[in-house]
């Protein structure tokens, strides 16, 4: 634990089905009801049963942005566990584990070992899920608080079981809370109470509550790790909050369904991961064509192909910046954690049905399943809708019949075909953006098209080909993107304006960065940060005018080749002096981007990849 | 915000329509003698037939020569991607239940490359129109196999005949769970108007299956081959619940073709009947959109 402030990281490793997840909840809720912060990461692989999964839970008493750097306190599962981590505990740190099956190595010096013998403590209990509430209990012991916190949460997560189940667990858990004061030493610092209770989510949550907050009724996916807890979400809330949600037969068939939700009305959206959005990159571009509003969430995977699926990268951009042939206009944003993707989807929402056109959306692993802790009231549940220029009422001046629209306006009623002179959906307008008048309005009735096509919704793809109506068309869906750029926020510089380092990230990395510019201070460094959030349109004054202004630049980025180094440049034409990078599939660590920092300064290397110490 | 669709015109709703009140802005820009003219001006008459106003229909296609299809009507339209209108009829039915619903296209559009969609789209009985201008050949793309091209056809891709097995759309809709399954023929207006008529005022999904020639790159399947053939299956007595018979019927391929209503099963609730969140409220599309004050509370309160 730092000194100034509680600040303390437990893992807990073992083998999928071990049961990690009900500890791992039953930790997130003790803390957020004692209003402490946390950060929860999950380092997992793609399987059921088997391999190895390491929860790092992180918790205090001030606002916490990543995973942190060390580790306090390990309860090991299995054997795997103990050998892959004990030699990274060091002084200060205790190491819990079943000592009936579990042969503890050399611990590092400092480190208290906790052994707790199960069957003793569990009078030969056959199920092997009850270590887990032992280790609980000793943990609770350890973290200074008394045995009623846990009881509690025992209570709450085992009450849908029935009481033996609760009472099998309120036993077992004060054996070994009992065992631990017996035999162990408590941290010196006993786990503190914040001034108020928190609230729970993961990322994928936020990023579905946003939806719901902003006004979406239709939702579809098909699932796709880690994408899939944004269907979970909505499905659960479906029937509460009115939203449809619909498991599609694969993501080309989610991108084109929300699209027809949307063409007829709907705040419509879906999620998938980089192999399902590239499915969804047709559909995406004919969005942009119809000028239809619909939101396209990418929460990125380790690439290429299937490549680690549950493991992190940001190494999507370049594929949502491609995303579809030909020009079209879109937005693109990468939220910096779990609470400003939720704040972000209402935006993006009410930014697509102005401009109407696709919105898009930039997670990842890191930040959709990672769990945290959220102030409820930093949560504005019922943001701004502003659904732009849509047409709702029915038009009394001009029928959709031909011979009655032509009869009132003196035309040869003779002369038949839907009349020209009525609605055009795609109206050369002088700021590009064209009411949109949604299915079923009575004399709006108009055709829209894959296909490029007149105001009038005529196509101009196949017979008539007309080359000033299509320049026109172009300009006119471009001509409504010249207003996009005041809409959003630009980049704002975080920290000394005179830095010596000024680092630059993207999406995810913003809580990482932020806690090691303070690091980087401590050890005397002066840093400050440029994150940058929205993609498209992207500011190029603001961020030349602070890059051109800032001393050394590191941009610090979750993929191999500098995908967003290689966006800025061609935005911009900035030169940038120096990178940190990690491709792993594992996120960074606050101190990987100091040592970067400082290989860096040093003149060592300019482009820096840390080697992640936590085998997982 | 709530999107209302007040009552219309009084003066336009007691106008009888006429055909022609569904053509389009367009005229077709079909070669002269396609079948798919005849299965325009059957729609158009089916539309009168029923009495629809163009404001309550929504005609969704993909893409090829029949999926031009909602520009020569006079209808809502969306010309969406090659193969993928079911996906999208579907997104739009479910968003506003109260839109007639018809998909058009071709069959490489509809079992090719939308193969996937017209299993799914059938299973769920999604209450809409399907019509497919079936010409065994891909005709835009100026003369290739498709899907429901015979063994043996030549084309421009098969010039030394194909050595594939067709699908048969009939059989496949009836076992994926179709609740609406009819072939028709462009050469016989009066036959095809009816089976749409009953297609689109059945509730669920509809298929309707049309011989509709392609007179420019299909000379193998023209209009005397099905003038030839074609047998209605409403002069032969066939019993249109039993799927088992539908299936030997839609199997026959020879000197005699069946056309007609091949299976129908009434009482499948649709997919909007299915689906709670629209049991009431209207469309979603009109419902006032966000979270209430007590919805929130409840959301915040399971987070804690």
């Amino acid at each position: 634990m730092s000194s100034g402030k509680f600040d303390i990281s437990i893992a807990i490793g073992g083998a999928a089905g071990q049961g990690i997840a009900t500890p791992g909840n039953i930790l997130a809720r003790m803390f957020i009801r004692r209003g402490l912060h946390f950060n929860a990461y999950n380092a997992f692989q793609s399987i059921i049963r088997g391999g190895h999964i390491f929860l790092t839970i992180r918790a205090s008493d001030q606002k916490i942005y990543n995973h942190g750097d060390k580790l306090d306190l390990l309860v090991c599962l299995n054997q795997d566990t103990m050998n892959r981590h004990l030699g990274l505990m060091g002084p200060g740190t205790r190491v819990i584990f079943n000592s009936d099956t579990i042969e503890p190595g050399e611990a590092g010096e400092g480190a208290q070992c906790c052994p707790l013998p199960i069957k003793e403590l569990t009078d030969n209990n056959r199920n092997k899920l009850v270590q887990n509430t032992v280790a609980l209990g000793a943990l609770t012991y350890l973290l200074g608080t008394n045995f009623e916190v846990l009881g509690d949460m025992l209570t709450l997560q085992f009450q849908r079981k029935g009481q033996d189940v609760v009472d099998e667990n309120l036993g077992v858990g004060r054996a070994g809370f009992d065992y631990a004061a017996a035999h162990f030493e408590a941290f010196p610092e006993p786990i503190p109470t914040g001034p108020k209770p928190l609230a729970v989510w993961t990322g994928n949550e936020a990023l579905a509550m946003g939806g719901a907050a902003a006004g979406v009724k239709f939702y579809c996916a098909y699932p796709m790790s880690p994408s899939t807890g944004v269907l979970h979400w909505m499905a659960n809330n479906a029937r509460e909050l009115g939203i449809m949600v619909r498991q599609v037969e694969d993501e080309i068939g989610v991108a084109n369904m929300a699209i027809g939700a949307a063409h007829v009305g709907c705040r419509s959206m879906c999620a998938t991961s980089g192999g399902g959005f590239a499915l969804m990159t047709e559909a995406i571009g004919m969005a942009g064509m119809m000028e239809t509003p619909v939101v396209f969430i990418n929460v990125q995977r380790a690439g290429p192909s299937t490549g680690v699926p549950t493991k992190t990268e940001q190494g999507d951009l370049w594929q949502i910046l491609g995303a579809s042939q030909g020009d079209f206009e879109r937005f693109i944003v990468a939220p910096q954690n779990a609470l400003d993707a939720f704040n972000t989807l209402p935006e993006l929402f009410n930014l697509a049905d102005k401009f109407q056109c696709p919105g898009i959306v930039i997670s990842d692993l890191l930040i959709s399943e990672g769990t945290f802790s959220v102030d409820p009231d930093d949560l504005d549940m019922q943001p701004d809708i502003d659904r732009g220029e849509v047409i709702t009422e029915p038009n009394t001046e001009v029928s959709d019949i031909p011979s009655a629209s032509q009869e009132r306006n003196g035309h040869d009623p003779g002369l038949i075909g839907a009349p020209s002179n009525g609605y055009m959906r795609y109206k050369h307008t002088e700021s590009g953006i064209s009411p949109r008048a949604l299915p079923g309005l009575p004399g709006y009735v108009h055709v829209v098209a894959s296909d490029e096509q007149d105001e009038d919704g005529v196509l101009i793809s196949d017979e008539f080909t007309n080359p000033h109506k299509r320049r026109k068309m172009v300009e006119k869906r471009a001509r409504k993107f010249k207003n996009a750029l005041a809409q959003i926020a630009p980049p704002l510089l975080e920290g000394p304006e005179d830095a010596e380092v000024t680092l630059i990230g993207w999406g995810s990395t913003y809580g990482v960065i932020k806690e090691a510019i303070e690091q980087l201070k401590q050890k005397g460094i002066s840093a400050n940060h440029l994150p940058i959030k929205w993609i498209v349109p992207l500011h190029v004054e603001a961020v030349t005018d602070i890059v051109s202004r800032a001393g050394r630049t590191i941009i610090v980025e979750n993929n191999y080749s500098g995908q967003f180094f290689r966006y800025l440049r061609s935005e911009t034409g900035l030169a940038i002096d120096g990178h940190i990078r990690k491709y792993d599939g594992e996120p960074f660590m606050p101190h990987h981007i100091v040592d970067g920092v400082m290989e860096q300064l040093d003149g060592k290397t300019d482009l820096y990849v840390p080697i992640q110490e936590i085998m997982v | 915000m709530s999107v209302e669709t007040t009552a219309p015109d009084v003066t336009e709703e007691v106008v009888p329509l006429k055909a022609k009140d569904f053509k389009g802005k367009v005229d077709p820009d079909w070669c002269v003698g396609c079948g798919d003219f005849g299965v325009l001006s059957c729609l158009q008459k089916a539309c009168v037939e029923l009495g629809y106003r163009p404001h309550e229909m929504l005609i969704i296609s993909g893409i090829g020569c029949s999926s031009n299809f909602p520009g020569f009507f006079n209808a809502y339209g969306m010309h969406t991607l090659h193969g993928r209108a079911l996906a999208v009829a579907t997104g739009a039915q479910m968003a506003n239940h109260e839109l007639n619903v018809i998909v058009t296209g071709g069959d490489g559009d509809g079992y090719g490359i939308g193969g996937n969609h017209f299993t799914h789209t059938t299973r769920r009985n999604v209450d809409l129109t399907y019509i497919v201008m079936d010409n065994q050949i891909y005709g835009l793309t100026t003369g290739q196999i498709s899907p429901t091209s015979r063994e043996d056809m030549k084309t421009k891709s098969t010039p030394f005949g194909s050595v594939e097995a067709p699908v048969n759309p009939i059989t496949a809709a009836i076992m994926n769970g179709a609740t609406f399954v009819a072939r028709g023929f462009s050469g016989d207006a009066k036959h095809l108007t009816q089976l749409l008529q009953q297609g689109i005022q059945h509730k669920g999904f509809s298929l309707i299956d049309i011989f509709s020639p392609c007179v420019t790159f299909n000379k193998d399947n023209d209009y005397p081959f099905f003038k030839q053939r074609v047998k209605k299956l409403e002069d032969e007595g066939h019993d249109t619940t039993d799927w088992k018979d539908a299936c030997e019927k839609a199997m026959v391929w020879g000197d005699t073709i069946y056309t007609g209503l091949f299976f129908q099963k009434d009482g499948i609730p649709s997919l909007d009947q299915r689906e709670p969140v629209l049991d009431e409220g209207g469309p979603l599309a009109h419902r006032s959109l966000g979270i209430n004050q007590n919805q929130a509370q409840k959301i915040i309160k399971r987070m804690m």
